[in-house]
């Protein structure tokens, strides 16, 4: 339906933008590229006195990659991070994830920021800042804080943020080369919310086995979160086809996926378990269609 | 309280001046303020792909848009992918010989969507064809007349592509 009614401000720098959000405290909501935000109002969910728009903000927005990380500029759009020429071999577990937000309207405005600090529990970019321990820069009136990935995402649609600060960037650690990785997901239809979807990576020891697995999975019903049963199965093992249908089970007996319309509980438990299970043979090469035979 | 906030912009090729209205979305500002018409409004939640404008050389939802974000955009609509006679341009001309729109209700969202992205990707498959229409929602057709009518406008991209890199 129609907007509720409401005032529209366009500040020209981060300080004018905090300024306005200090002054305007609880009646204020950012917007950047509106993608979360705009459907909100119009289903009413929400009614601020003021959309402050940060869309201006030039400081906010791009991608710097070095030898440290990757760091996403807050209002970076998801056609920024997919046209990027380098991004995908500095990380491609992000830009594989990223392939999957949205339809290509919305990825034309869509922000990286805008899409961490609405934190809907079956958005990707949430499950992958939270799966790759990255970092959220926020400023405030006081200044800059940063904030641990699992300090920031409590749950479906809540952060740390406060209502007076700006998320200004999305620093993830550097990707060594050699680092194995998978991600799976599957959703009703392409650029879809996910139903299911598995993030996942670690590195090699010398002796092939796993170190410091990461395993990150969107659909459970507290939103997206590390499965820690998995990860400490798969610590110091050889990634084997077993391993493999092992951490599958696992992932079915550790998720609590709700249910709506779409799928039984059930149903999505299983789904869960298949998506960590191909995002694991994705990261070691295995074949499952060999595997079962 | 909404308010009126004065913006320009370019619709079309025509500049334009005009107080807009803080709650209204860009799609509502096109159909009622500029008497666009030709931008239809579907689920006005970004979710059919109806609304679809170019906004800046891309395709985005204009219901899910501010008209005051529009200040200074250059934008084209469906209006604007017509010849400058009124006849339809090469892309409607491919819809219309393969039959790809029955009521018609989606159709000026998706003439700017494939406009843009043969604009910008001139060789895109049928596969990335395939995957950006899947934000444009039809439901008469069942597609396949329409990325018919999409590969076979592709080859006037193809070539205007080729020639601007030519000279």
């Amino acid at each position: 339906m129609k907007l509720p009614d409401v005032d529209y401000i366009r500040p020209k720098t981060l300080k004018e933008a905090l300024g306005l959000l200090s002054s305007h405290g609880d009646d204020a909501k950012l917007i950047a590229g509106g993608q979360s935000l705009m459907p909100m109002l119009a289903f009413r969910l929400l009614a601020p006195k003021i959309l402050i728009d940060i869309g201006g903000l030039a400081e906010l927005r791009g991608i710097d990659i070095k030898d440290t990380g990757v760091r996403l500029g807050a209002r970076t759009t998801w056609h920024d991070i997919e046209r990027h020429p380098s991004l995908k071999a500095a990380h491609p577990l992000l830009a594989a994830a990223i392939a999957h937000v949205a339809h290509y309207q919305i990825r034309n405005r869509g922000t990286a920021g805008g899409s961490l600090a609405h934190c809907d529990p079956v958005a990707e970019f949430p499950a992958i800042v939270l799966t790759c321990d990255a970092e959220v820069v926020v400023a405030g009136p006081d200044g800059e804080r940063v904030l641990a990935a699992s300090d920031f995402v409590l749950g479906p649609m809540t952060t740390a943020l406060e209502a007076d600060e700006i998320i200004v960037q999305i620093s993830f650690p550097a990707w060594p080369k050699a680092r194995r990785w998978g991600f799976e997901e599957f959703a009703r239809r392409r650029g879809d919310f996910a139903m299911a979807a598995a993030a996942i990576f670690y590195d090699l020891d010398g002796d092939q086995c796993v170190v410091d697995p990461h395993v990150g999975v969107i659909g459970d019903a507290d939103g997206a979160r590390r499965l820690a049963e998995v990860e400490d199965l798969l610590r110091g093992q050889k990634m084997t086809p077993a391993l493999v249908a092992e951490a599958r089970t696992v992932t079915e007996q550790s998720i609590h996926p709700s249910e709506d319309i779409h799928a039984p509980a059930a149903y999505r438990r299983a789904l869960m378990g298949v998506m960590v299970e191909r995002a694991l043979a994705a990261s070691a090469g295995i074949d499952l269609s060999k595997a079962a035979a | 309280m909404s308010r009126k906030v004065d913006i320009t912009l370019t619709v079309n090729g025509q500049p334009h001046a005009h107080a807009a209205d803080t709650r209204t979305t860009f799609a509502d500002f096109l159909r009622d303020d500029l008497r666009l018409t030709g931008t239809h409004v579907g689920c006005e939640h970004g979710v059919c792909g109806a609304c679809t404008v170019i906004v800046d050389g891309e395709a985005v939802r204009s219901c899910l848009m501010l008209a005051p974000q529009a200040d200074g955009a250059t934008v084209v609509t469906i209006e604007g992918l017509s010849e400058p006679d009124g006849s339809l341009g090469p892309l409607q001309r491919a819809f219309r010989k393969h039959h790809a729109l029955q009521c018609g209700f989606c159709t000026p969202g998706i003439l700017t969507t494939a406009h843009a992205l043969l604009t910008q990707e001139p060789d895109a498959s049928e596969e990335r064809i395939r995957e950006v229409l899947s934000g444009n929602i039809c439901r008469c057709t069942g597609y396949v007349t329409i990325i018919q009518a999409i590969l076979e406008a592709r080859e006037g991209y193809r070539h205007a592509a080729n020639a601007s890199t030519a000279s």
